[in-house]
């Protein structure tokens, strides 16, 4: 049911390729270096966008979570898992970009801020709902689950996020581009933002597709073995 | 309405059942003391040192010994198969859920009523007061209603013991967070004015994981 849009995807992948190779461009030669930070503040042009596209994709379980609860369409939850499987990989890499700038940056690799919490806390709950899932026998009702832990996960978010910033008022806010953004910058962020999104969305069309293939081939796997028996 | 007084039923069946045997109440309540002493251990018994950390290790202490609480309510309804006989009953799946989140709530507290005094006793605080009797009771609420989710959730699968708390503890941090704080504040002296943030946060997720696993309990059970 997924299957098709061969020629979708394809364009999805060109798109993401593309805008990246762009992107390594402008972030390595076209922009100019940051005054006060240096060198290093170039990693924020990958860091926002992952931080935003692991976002979106926690979102798009949370959607595709109560759409399968309500529908019982097992396409939701194809699409539900791949974007959690891609929205992990991306707060990964979000938190690992954070800790590289943070070390030259604070001295720290790591400071107890909201947002940084918070993400910490997302990850470890979206762990959780691929452990719940592997531990979990029955396609069905790995389904349910995974819906149950994506729709709670989500709900949990604007919790955590105000109780650390209460937690940690005495923390200034932080800004990262200090008196707004210079043009080139802007043009450079929005860049990888539309490079990571299209990335998204590509990984997420090839993933829901597999997770397809890999429920239909469990099914006759489960089919078999009870033959056997 | 039919599905509170079912669940009042469910609750006290529950209630009945751990009057007769005593396994959960028990077990919980040597098993926080417990922690409290390793937790003396790890941090030293100093006065200072007791007010600082004093409300860290209640709070932690009760979020280790609800996931042995809550793992057990479920444990108890599938060995029998109680579960089954729950199910087939003319009773709303949201009944069960409500009658086992009172069951849970209710054995939290009694946990609750005798360790306290305990842990007063032996870090030397004085921790009866109006103050953290609500922050008590609506931590323990929100941990009770995200935990019997869970469980239920946790007793399903393949590794029952482990599952539980990874996913306990993500989602109650914020309850942990805001019972901690609160509880330190009015260890501090502070009056209400002081601690109203944290209590809308503890609210605040009462209200939400209330309703929200209200709603989502029965597709956790459906087969």
């Amino acid at each position: 049911m997924l299957q098709g849009g061969f020629m979708k995807r394809k364009i999805l992948f060109a798109l993401s390729s593309v805008l990246i190779l762009l992107s390594f461009y402008m972030v390595l030669v076209y922009v100019p270096t940051e005054k006060n930070m240096g060198i290093v503040q170039r990693i924020f042009y990958y860091h926002v966008p992952l931080a935003w596209v692991a976002f979106l994709a926690f979102f798009v379980v949370f959607i595709c979570s109560i759409m399968y609860l309500v529908k019982r369409n097992q396409k939701w939850d194809y699409i539900a898992h791949a974007s959690a499987e891609i929205g992990l990989v991306f707060i990964s890499l979000m938190l690992v970009t954070g800790s590289i700038w943070a070390k030259p940056a604070w001295g720290v690799w790591w400071i107890w801020e909201p947002r940084l919490t918070t993400s910490l806390i997302l990850w470890f709950i979206y762990v959780a709902y691929f452990i719940v899932r592997g531990y979990i026998s029955g396609e069905e009702r790995k389904a349910r689950f995974g819906a149950v832990v994506g729709i709670i996960g989500f709900l949990n978010v604007p919790l955590v996020f105000l109780s650390v910033t209460l937690w940690r008022t005495q923390h200034p806010p932080l800004t990262i581009f200090s008196g707004g953004l210079e043009p080139s910058m802007l043009l450079t962020l929005l860049v990888c933002l539309f490079a990571f999104n299209f990335l998204y969305f590509y990984l997420l069309a090839e993933g829901a597709m597999m997770k397809e293939d890999e429920y239909n081939i469990n099914l006759l796997k489960d089919k078999f073995a009870r033959r056997n028996n | 309405m039919k599905d509170l007084s079912d669940a009042f039923i469910i609750a006290s069946k529950d209630i009945l059942t751990e009057i007769r045997n005593r396994e959960v109440l028990s077990s919980v309540v040597v098993f926080a003391v417990l922690v409290i002493i390793i937790f003396n251990f790890a941090f030293g018994s100093s006065e200072r040192a007791a007010g600082l950390v004093a409300p860290g290790i209640l709070w932690a202490t009760f979020a280790f010994a609800g996931i042995l609480a809550f793992n057990r309510s479920f444990v108890m309804e599938k060995e029998e198969d109680c579960i089954e006989g729950l199910m087939t009953a003319p009773i709303s799946r949201e009944a069960i859920y409500l009658g086992k989140f009172f069951g849970n709530t209710f054995f939290i507290l009694l946990v609750q009523l005798i360790v306290i005094p305990v842990f007063s006793l032996l870090f030397n605080i004085n921790f009866f007061n109006l103050e953290l009797l609500a922050i008590t009771i609506l931590a323990t609420l929100g941990f009770s209603s995200t935990g019997t989710l869970f469980a239920a959730m946790a007793v399903n699968t393949r590794a029952r013991e482990l599952v539980l708390p990874i996913l306990f503890f993500p989602i109650v941090s914020p309850v942990i967070i805001g019972a901690v704080n609160a509880s330190a504040l009015v260890l501090e002296g502070q009056s209400f004015a002081a601690i109203n943030q944290w209590i809308g946060i503890l609210v605040a997720f009462d209200a939400i994981f209330i309703v929200a696993s209200y709603l989502i309990f029965s597709f956790i059970i459906e087969e």
